[in-house]
């Protein structure tokens, strides 16, 4: 058995594990967070066999295919650092953009890109953009995927000085606590301490830097639970689904105001995507 | 000793508020509420209300949950207010039923829908230890074992649970607690058999 073949055995047995209905979720968490912790070490040891490093692959070759009714690359989109340049530009990301006059993340950027360089239809692009369990990330994600790694090591810089950008950030942090919805529920609710627990899944301290840069440098990061990539802009969107709102659309200005209060907060901390997670 | 340590629980959901509590917001309301409205635009027309916080829900989010005297006062009248009670006067439905709306997190969300002959959950065990038996609890809210057998299974304490449950604002204003029965998530039969989970002397919880 290979390697490659091991971790495969690996990973399905703590998809296995893996309850698919999480109120039935109770011992077999400890052995599913057991089977996640003997994958993550056996990662360590061989970093090429990240799942998620074969979407940051087909990210790679889907910047450089020519596409869209335009039919051209995503060679000339501009991430901040100039068109073109990928290497370090997540970590400044998100950023104020004169062409678009507007604070955009990652993802935003590349439907900005995709729209105006390949001349992709914007509802298509922001229609039904996450996987769904068990199925690979999409396009956008597998390019957002390959970028985030092309910042790997580095750690978060966004400057955020801008006129704009200050703006989108009181914003976020505005909408982070905000409660609405049949539950009551804000950002806060989960995410506004240390230490707390849904069930036995641990919840960052989002407000808290010192938190917020251990986990915010892990997205995109490979779901073991759903085996695929999830973005920064598929965890918030998941996050208000269990908040019991409606469906987050991806690159609204609400969503990238909270991507920026997040990743301000992280300020400082290291870029590891695509990390594994539960 | 337990019960010392239960009412500092309790008192901690009180404090927790000021330890939490963020700067009061200086960007306009009506801007976030725009920005919510366009962040969801595939919001059906039943689901918009969603999208707003009721006047409660604004003075939560504008004091970072930590509401001054007055504010703190006029919620608590306010949730007050909209519990309903039982129309045959007793709180405690079956405890067996309780727990098993303890254990589910079903409703509300896009996904439950239609939600066919499911019932929605209370989804307890995400925030509380209830009972020993279930081991995979959260612990966003205080323990609630061995809630009964700590209030002497008193019917006044019933009556306070079943409250507590339908709207935990009109004791705790800001509590992150949905309000279960005022945002109709649950039924009052179903906060009744939460309530019997927690206060019957022969549901788990107290044994």
């Amino acid at each position: 058995m290979t390697p490659r073949e091991g971790l495969l055995v690996v990973l399905c047995a703590a998809v296995v594990a893996v309850p698919l209905l999480a109120p039935i979720a109770s011992a077999d968490d400890a052995d599913t967070e057991k089977a996640i912790e003997k994958y993550r070490q056996m990662l360590k040891e061989d970093p090429w066999s990240n799942p998620g490093l074969l979407d940051a692959d087909r990210g790679e070759a889907l910047w450089a295919t020519p596409r869209g009714p335009k039919n051209v690359s995503l060679e000339q989109c501009d991430l901040g650092k100039g068109p073109g340049v990928v290497d370090g530009a997540f970590a400044e990301l998100p950023r104020y953009f004169a062409d678009a006059d507007k604070v955009l993340d990652l993802e935003s950027r590349l439907v900005w890109c995709m729209e105006k360089l390949q001349g992709f239809e914007h509802a298509a692009l922001v229609n039904k953009p996450h996987p769904a369990a068990g199925q690979p990330v999409k396009e956008l994600g597998a390019i957002a995927t390959w970028i985030a790694t092309k910042s790997s090591g580095l750690k978060f810089a966004a400057k955020l000085d801008q006129p704009k950008e200050k703006e989108t950030l009181a914003l976020g942090a505005a909408l982070f606590v905000r409660r609405s919805g049949p539950f009551d529920f804000a950002c806060t609710t989960c995410h506004a301490d240390s230490g707390r627990r849904i069930r036995l899944q641990g919840l960052p301290f989002l407000s808290s830097p010192e938190e917020a840069r251990k986990v915010i440098g892990e997205w995109p990061a490979y779901r073991v639970s759903t085996t695929h990539v999830m973005t920064m802009q598929h965890r918030l969107y998941d996050c208000y689904w269990q908040m019991r709102m409606p469906e987050l659309e991806l690159g609204s200005d609400a969503s990238i105001a909270l991507i920026t209060y997040l990743v301000k907060n992280a300020d400082g901390g290291e870029i590891s995507a695509p990390a594994i997670k539960r | 000793m337990r019960k010392r340590s239960f009412l500092l629980g309790t008192a901690l959901i009180a404090a927790i508020s000021p330890a939490i509590a963020q700067q009061k917001s200086v960007v306009d309301p009506a801007r976030i509420d725009a920005m919510i409205k366009s962040a969801f635009p595939t919001a059906p027309a039943d689901w918009q209300p969603r999208l707003l916080p009721d006047e409660t829900m604004k003075q939560c989010s504008a004091y970072g949950n930590s509401p001054p005297k007055d504010v703190f006062a006029a919620i608590q009248a306010r949730e007050k207010a909209t519990i309903q009670y039982p129309a045959d006067g007793k709180f405690l439905g079956d405890w067996k039923k309780g727990e098993a709306l303890a254990q589910s997190g079903f409703g509300l969300r896009f996904t439950d829908y239609p939600p066919g002959n499911r019932v929605n959950g209370g989804n307890c065990y995400a925030c509380h230890q209830i009972t020993k038996q279930e081991v995979s609890y959260g612990t966003i809210g205080p323990s609630l074992l061995e809630y009964g057998k700590l209030r002497k299974f008193a019917e006044a304490e019933a009556k306070a649970a079943y409250e507590k449950t339908y709207n935990l604002h009109a004791s705790f204003p800001c509590s992150l607690m949905p309000r279960f029965g005022a945002n109709k998530v649950l039924t009052i039969e179903q906060i009744k058999e939460a309530v019997a989970l927690l206060m019957s002397p022969d549901s788990p919880v107290n044994k």
